[in-house]
């Protein structure tokens, strides 16, 4: 791979792909389509898929003809588990990322060690984007491991030349030492993070604008308004850029904010976008809310064919004055299906449920409430008692305790959990009501 | 020598204990003694009453989280140091009060608690003589 770097004043990472105009764009990612399907016809799930559909690679002439092409979503990912769509042998892949898989069976996605330069030179482009170069120290307060927040931002900021400090996520003034004795220029953390990290300054009588180096920051892989976006700003006294990345179509590098931080630019010669509408399925015009729908055109080992992300957003525009023409996309506004993501963590209902109907104890009916409380995002369960099965306090504190830790091993969070008398929940006409969002997040 | 309690537990939360105590009052149910602790989400309303499985079977079907608890009523007489004599019997015996709450009851002070390990509490009392209450008392 061609490591060599612009020159520090240039504002591009890679002038070239980033200055395209619409019609280069699409030219581009007609070939890329075109490659990325003849490709997938090595993955026995997606040449049974263009059979049933009576598609063949040659089909696709035009970008429009794209949407002849079935969508792809997390349930094939879970049938196919673990190396069912997997267009090369396992020989060629030098990387596995997988979600939790709480919910049925996980979801693996493989990296060719070409998938991994790539997925480092976007998040290279996004850092360079707003303006950070060799000379900075980035640290990377994500989780490591199977989340691709770590290892994400982690080589693409050694592409980029920085000098990098894996901090992972937690032990807050282990990080706050790190950013003033290394001198730490830009860091990346889940928003609700940074405003841990900025009480913990506090406490501890540190000023970010006085006593550390930074810059900027990275924000993602959590929901946060605007609001909460200028809060994290003025604690911190610097300019913070969201952040879009899921792992199915590498992780952490798909969209990021320009300087002008009016939406997310999703890189085109990387993805075609789609928005539609999630009942109808049909394309919403710009400006309309609907789901974002991306297929990857550069991923070896898994390209995804109009992936349905399930997360709600809107086109914004397609022209930007810091001269980047791919799609800016609006921060995601939401999912058309009950995910929760909470810290960085996503979270189904169906798991938090499965843990509940463990205790006899406990009767069906459960709330699960989502909170903005000092900058702090939580959640509370709130679950009905059957029978009452002492006049003990300290049993019932106990059987709060084990529901509570039983529920960390399942969500890695720990929420706090209400025990309530019977009947007390709101049961709802048909479709039970779980989840209340009461975050200052989708205003 | 235990009598029955009513054990109710109600949400920390403005106008479940009246609802408690209308169902009660409409059966024409008289109550005792009562005691709610102050907790953050929750609490026990512990209800002695002069016919508890009339009440324990009239909250069951309102849908009320409600358990009839065996307690023992100790009967003291009115006076100075009587409930550390009859304490101090059961704590010398390794007994532990998992709550205790207390009321006057035709001139005699009365000490209703959860003992743990009961039959050994029970053992105590009639070893020491002390007086109880039962429910044909109420």
């Amino acid at each position: 791979m061609d490591k060599t770097l612009p020159s520090d004043a240039c504002r591009y990472f890679n002038e070239a792909m980033e200055t395209l105009d619409r019609p280069q764009i699409e030219a581009l990612q007609l070939e890329r389509l075109q490659a990325t399907v003849r490709r997938c016809m090595n993955s026995p799930f997606y040449k049974e898929r263009f059979e049933q559909a009576g598609l063949k690679p040659e089909d696709i002439r035009s970008l429009d003809d794209l949407r002849r092409i079935p969508f792809t979503t997390k349930k094939d990912l879970r049938d196919t588990y673990p190396f069912g769509i997997s267009c090369v042998p396992l020989r060629e892949c030098v990387r596995l990322h997988s979600s939790s898989g709480t919910t049925g069976n996980p979801t693996v996605i493989l990296h060719t060690q070409n998938d991994l330069d790539e997925w480092a030179n976007q998040v290279a482009r996004n850092l360079w984007m707003v303006g950070l170069r060799p000379d900075d120290v980035f640290q990377n307060s994500s989780g490591y491991g199977m989340f691709t927040g770590g290892l994400g931002f982690q080589y693409g900021a050694e592409r980029l030349g920085m000098l990098t400090i894996p901090a992972a996520a937690g032990n807050s003034l282990r990080q706050i030492k790190f950013m003033t004795d290394f001198g730490t220029t830009a860091l990346h953390a889940v928003p609700s993070y940074v405003t841990r990290l900025y009480e913990v300054m506090q406490s501890c009588g540190v000023d970010p604008r006085k006593d550390t180096k930074l810059r900027v920051l990275a924000i993602g892989a959590e929901p946060h308004s605007e609001e909460q976006r200028k809060r994290i700003e003025e604690m911190m006294g610097v300019k913070a850029y969201n952040s879009f990345g899921m792992s199915e179509m590498c992780g952490p590098g798909v969209g990021f904010e320009c300087p002008e931080q009016n939406g997310l630019h999703f890189w085109e010669d990387y993805y075609i976008v789609e928005i539609v509408d999630p009942e109808t399925l049909e394309p919403v015009p710009d400006g309309e809310v609907g789901e974002l729908v991306l297929t990857s055109l550069c991923r070896e080992a898994m390209p995804l064919l109009r992936y349905r992300t399930r997360d709600l957003t809107r086109v914004l525009g397609r022209t930007c004055p810091c001269g980047r023409n791919h799609v800016r996309l609006d921060r995601m506004r939401g999912r058309s299906d009950d995910m929760m993501v909470l810290r960085g963590v996503n979270i189904f209902p169906i798991q938090i449920e499965k843990i509940l109907m463990q205790f006899p104890e406990l009767a069906n009916n459960y709330l699960i409430t989502l909170t903005t409380d000092d900058d702090n995002d939580n959640m509370t369960v709130e679950v009905e008692l059957e029978e009452l099965f002492t006049d003990d306090y300290q049993r019932l504190q106990g059987l709060q305790k084990r529901i509570q830790r039983a529920l960390k091993d399942e969500i890695l969070l720990t929420p706090h959990v209400k025990l309530v008398p019977k009947g007390t929940l709101p049961v709802s006409e048909g479709k039970a009501v779980r989840v209340s969002d009461k975050r200052k997040v989708y205003q | 020598m235990t009598i029955k309690q009513l054990s109710i537990f109600i949400e920390n939360k403005g106008g479940t204990l009246i609802q408690v105590l209308e169902l009660l009052s409409q059966a024409g149910i008289q109550i005792i003694a009562s005691t709610v602790a102050d907790t953050m989400d929750y609490g026990i309303y512990r209800v002695l009453c002069d016919k508890p499985t009339d009440a324990y079977l009239l909250l069951r079907e309102h849908g009320i989280n409600v358990q009839l608890a065996d307690v023992m009523a100790l009967s003291i007489d009115d006076q100075p140091g009587m409930a550390a004599h009859a304490v101090r019997q059961l704590s010398d015996a390794s007994v532990s009060i998992l709550y205790m709450y207390s009321f006057l009851w035709k001139g005699k002070g009365v000490l209703v608690m959860r003992t743990e390990p009961a039959e050994r509490a029970k053992e105590i009392v009639l070893i020491n003589k002390i007086q109880f209450l039962t429910e044909k008392d109420f």
